[in-house]
């Protein structure tokens, strides 16, 4: 069967015509380009075209993917109080556009420093940006996101502390990140052990403190947990028994007015950066973050930047330590991570740089201030219960005498994403539900969603 | 390229100090704002965290202003080279074109801010797009189910290697060994390993390619899989795949492809019909979404039907009524390969370039990125050494050995470019030829600008027989010349710090 020949149709992507081709051909010495195939056996060869749409313009593709986006209820045209890892902060306008510069945008990992010193002398920025946030010594250039972090954090403490098989995850920890790790490790031989949580919220202490045993290597928990209560660290660490203490980071901006894991002895931070101003994008791409102690720098997965000089003596910046990763080491790679997130690191840098020392405070303290303030008006409306009484930050769990589910679906009918229900992740939690504040609601949002949930649970009662 | 750079050494003429840009944290001044919230509309409360919860200030974070800002990241990013400005020929990269239309429609606000948690019902635009391009990439492929999980092709390896570990597993019994030629991208070996293997390197033989005999010889019930790529790093063709599917299968063992290199062949010849059962496309290779200095990426993976009940969870399913959903509902999953859906944005980005290609598009990025290639082959050929002579598909491979005896090397001849104006080439890999200079021009590259690459290339090798010493200390244009990459390792200084005094 002859296939049509796809040279008679230019495609605007693609320089070369016809007249180049046949140029081209000469200078190679073959007649046409199927010659150049031939080494691909016929047998396997597609003897039709792919069955695929397209071509498309550009006025067909805007059309099509546009009625698809059309067809999604999100916070562009609903009020939302969605948290639950992903978090609608607010985005700087100069974040995006600097974006899509396309030195930034359309340029390959750094391996050639003297031409990439753009995207090299940034992510030495944003490890340092890391490193202040966090209260420790050494950040990496990036991980896909804080559930994969998470997987390269307890295989660091597996590295680091020799002979142990148990892995503590307090059952708080975000369920999707805690199920990533299990997929992760499951040919490694390891134990996962969950710890559950107080009446608080928060880990139970006891329980953490029994099953801390010689075997354990590594203790991993979340602040704010899954339920938006914040941990006590210091209370943690002192029951840890010699493991190594990973504080995961899933809402980003808490950093901002939350005292960091790296002052109170945590050797590993680890978490999501999407908060920092990164849209929510229905799962991805994100960044996620690892900031470790000095000592355990060598065995940091992903790629490092790191400063030097060049032959002139001049500042410059350059990939290093390069021999811990999978292009150097192989087989014996302390991680298999290669492509990272880059771009998005480098949204944070700006982020974090544009807003600054008193932008990510101001961030966290408005985010809490308003999380509190609806956390009191639905105390007070009598309709609702908080079933945890932890302190939290900007998220919170709450509890109606009626299935979460029923409840939502009245919010939304009201325009509202009124919160992300509970039982999908945690058996007998049929009627709670989780609620994400942040510094984008106003006081009015709030106010009406204390009408609206009232409202919701007053018909539901007749 | 019009001009060529004569001068040993640029920067006598430079002043102390041009082409660099300063750290963010040294632009900080005490007092100014890059950003203004609203005012707190919300009473204010002083209870809510303990003193021991609060954290103090963040110690030297930056006070700077959006002018300070907008200047410092514009200023960095002259100091990058981009495929925007030109050919950037890394090898097994596929550094092509990114069209803009993928940019507008991933920001779309209807996907933008749809946020991972939100109910299948909201959320049908998202799963309606996530079941397109699984069928698209079914299509491409050949094969019955593609997960879309995975967010970079390493992730991918991990993913397809941990289906074949619970699919042997289920049977009986998982077995020890991952067969990898010695060809390979550096990522086969390390997920092999994660995933709990040990790795079995084969040698290449005088084609570059994998002999069948070899690998009979080491297939045997201890063997999990071979990882190959395909075409191989040299990008040549492994002409006999279906035989060595056939020889694998016949011992119950599996066959992944290391898909890095779909450029060659997408829309001429499918995975799923050489008898492959697994693939990874690397999104951000041979679909277009940007590199963005190293990341996001996207590494769907497509498998055989034997392996359809180990796929990653969460699955995106058609009901008869046309509705989407999400279903976790496989027992034998191997699991969640990361939290929610994947890159999403990135796999909006991907579908749009698909559609803007459709079939004759995608045929023809394979046909013009083989013709670049070999366009290059063809000029460069005799001047510089080619190891392995095999036909090649969209990339070439090079070596020094034609330069070496001038005491120039690989790294030089590399570095020398970027006073062209061009990106250098993979250098140093494959491991199996020495001093390799790996060229993968893409379909993005009009004649002119294949040209202009190979006059410089032409350029430089006459160079290194006449001016060794000014390729030897090149590049001399860049915005700095050649680093103390040892010094970087040995005091590692890894962030910036605040002056002690």
């Amino acid at each position: 069967m002859t296939l049509p020949d796809p040279l008679q149709d230019q495609h605007r992507y693609i320089p070369n015509a016809s007249e180049d081709v046949r140029e081209m051909l000469g200078v190679i010495g073959v007649d046409s380009i199927d010659r150049l195939f031939e080494t691909i056996p016929g047998d396997v060869k597609l003897d039709r075209m792919l069955d695929i749409p397209g071509p498309w313009s550009e006025i067909e593709s805007r059309r099509w993917f546009r009625e698809l986006a059309a067809r999604n209820k999100t916070a562009a045209d609903h009020l939302s109080f969605l948290g639950g890892g992903a978090y609608a902060h607010y985005q700087p306008a100069c974040v995006d556009q600097l974006l899509l510069r396309a030195e930034f945008l359309t340029s390959y990992t750094p391996y050639q420093p003297e031409v990439s010193q753009g995207t090299l002398q940034s992510i030495f920025e944003y490890q340092t940006h890391q490193c202040m946030l966090t209260g420790l010594d050494v950040a990496n250039a990036s991980l896909y996101d804080g559930s994969t972090a998470l997987c390269e954090a307890v295989l660091l403490a597996d590295r680091v502390v020799k002979n142990r098989t148990k892995v503590i995850i307090a059952r708080s920890m975000h369920p999707q990140y805690t199920a990533t790790v299990r997929t992760y490790v499951q040919n490694l031989g390891y134990e996962i052990v969950e710890v559950g949580w107080t009446k608080e919220g928060r880990i139970d202490l006891q329980a953490l403190k029994r099953a801390c045993t010689p075997d354990v290597f590594a203790v991993a928990i979340q602040s704010p947990n899954f339920l938006g209560v914040l941990e006590d660290y210091d209370a943690i660490g002192a029951v840890t028994n010699g493991a190594v203490k990973i504080a995961v980071i899933a809402e980003a901006t808490s950093l901002g007015i939350v005292s960091p894991p790296g002052k109170h002895g945590f050797e590993i931070c680890v978490g999501e950066g999407q908060a920092w101003g990164v849209p929510t994008q229905f799962g991805g791409p994100y960044v996620g973050f690892m900031v470790v102690k000095e000592a355990l720098k060598r065995h940091m997965p992903g790629r490092l930047v790191g400063q030097t000089v060049d032959v002139d003596g001049r500042r410059a910046f350059v990939l290093t330590l390069a021999t811990r990763e999978q292009h150097i080491r192989r087989g014996k790679a302390t991680s298999n991570i290669c492509t990272n997130e880059a771009l998005i690191a480098l949204a944070a840098n700006m982020y974090l740089s544009l807003m600054g020392k008193e932008g990510l405070r101001e961030v966290a303290w408005q985010s809490m201030q308003k999380a509190a303030y609806l956390r009191d008006r639905l105390l007070a409306s009598g309709k609702v219960t908080l079933p945890f009484s932890g302190a939290v930050y900007n998220e919170f769990v709450i509890r109606t005498s009626f299935p979460a589910a029923e409840i939502l679906a009245d919010l939304e009918h009201e325009q509202i994403l009124g919160g992300i229900p509970l039982a999908q992740f945690y058996a007998g939690h049929e009627n709670d539900f989780l609620v994400a504040v942040t510094e984008l609601h106003t006081r009015e949002h709030l106010d009406r969603y204390v009408g609206v949930l009232s409202a919701a649970i007053a018909r539901e009662r007749r | 390229m019009t001009t060529v750079v004569e001068q040993e050494s640029a920067t006598a003429a430079v002043p102390q100090g041009a082409n660099r840009e300063g750290l963010i944290f040294e632009h900080s001044k005490k007092g100014r704002r890059g950003y203004r919230l609203p005012a707190l509309d919300v009473p204010e409360r002083s209870d809510l965290l303990s003193p021991s919860l609060m954290r103090d200030e963040i110690a030297n974070e930056v006070e700077v202003s959006e002018v300070d800002v907008i200047r410092h990241f514009t200023r960095l990013s002259k100091l990058n080279v981009s495929i925007d400005a030109g050919l950037y020929p890394l090898g097994s990269c596929t550094m092509k074109h990114n069209p803009r239309l993928n940019e507008e429609l991933a920001r779309t606000p209807g996907f933008a801010l749809s946020h991972p948690l939100q109910a299948d019902h909201q959320v049908q635009g998202n799963l309606e797009l996530l079941w397109h391009i699984e069928q698209t990439l079914k299509e491409i492929f050949g094969m019955p189910r593609v997960t879309l999980q995975p967010v970079a092709g390493a992730h991918g390896e991990l993913t397809g290697i941990l289906m074949i570990h619970k699919a042997l597993a289920k049977s009986g019994n998982a077995r020890k060994f991952i067969l990898i030629p010695d060809s390979a991208h550096g990522t086969n070996p390390a997920s092999a390993a994660f995933a709990g293997y040990e790795v079995k390197e084969l040698k290449s033989n005088s084609r570059g390619t994998l002999d069948l005999h070899l690998l009979e010889q080491h297939v045997d019930e201890d063997v999990a899989a071979l990882m190959i790529t395909v075409p191989n790093t040299l990008g040549v063709f492994e002409t006999e795949i279906r035989k060595m599917a056939e020889i694998l299968h016949r011992k119950g063992a599996y066959l992944y492809c290391d898909g890095a290199n779909l450029n060659a062949f997408v829309g001429i010849a499918r995975p799923g019909d050489m008898g492959i059962d697994l693939i990874h496309s690397n999104l951000h290779k041979t679909f277009s979404t940007p590199h963005g200095g190293g990341g996001p990426g996207a590494g769907p993976v497509g498998v055989s039907e034997r392996l359809v009940p180990f796929l990653p969870t969460p699955t995106v399913e058609r009901r008869d009524d046309g509705s989407f959903y999400l279903d976790d509902d496989h027992p034998d999953s191997i699991g969640r390969m990361r939290a929610f859906n994947g890159n999403f944005n990135v796999l909006v980005r991907a579908l749009t370039y698909m559609r803007s290609m459709g079939p004759d598009g995608l045929r023809r990025i394979a046909q013009i990125a083989v013709l670049n290639a070999n366009y290059i082959r063809a000029r460069l050929k005799g001047t510089y050494h080619l190891p392995y002579d095999a036909p090649s598909l969209h990339e070439v491979v090079f070596s020094d050995k034609n330069q070496t005896p001038h005491e120039v090397h690989t790294l030089d001849i590399a570095k020398r470019l970027m006073d062209y104006g061009f990106h250098p080439p993979t250098i140093y890999f494959p491991l199996i030829v020495a001093g390799a200079l790996m060229i993968e021009p893409t379909e993005s590259e009009p004649k002119e600008e294949l040209d202009a690459f190979c006059d410089a290339m032409l350029a430089i090798a006459r160079e290194c027989e006449e001016r060794p010493e000014l390729v030897r200390s090149a590049p001399h244009t860049t915005p700095v010349r050649r680093l103390d990459e040892a010094r970087a390792a040995r005091q590692p200084v890894l962030r910036w710090q605040p002056r002690s005094d």
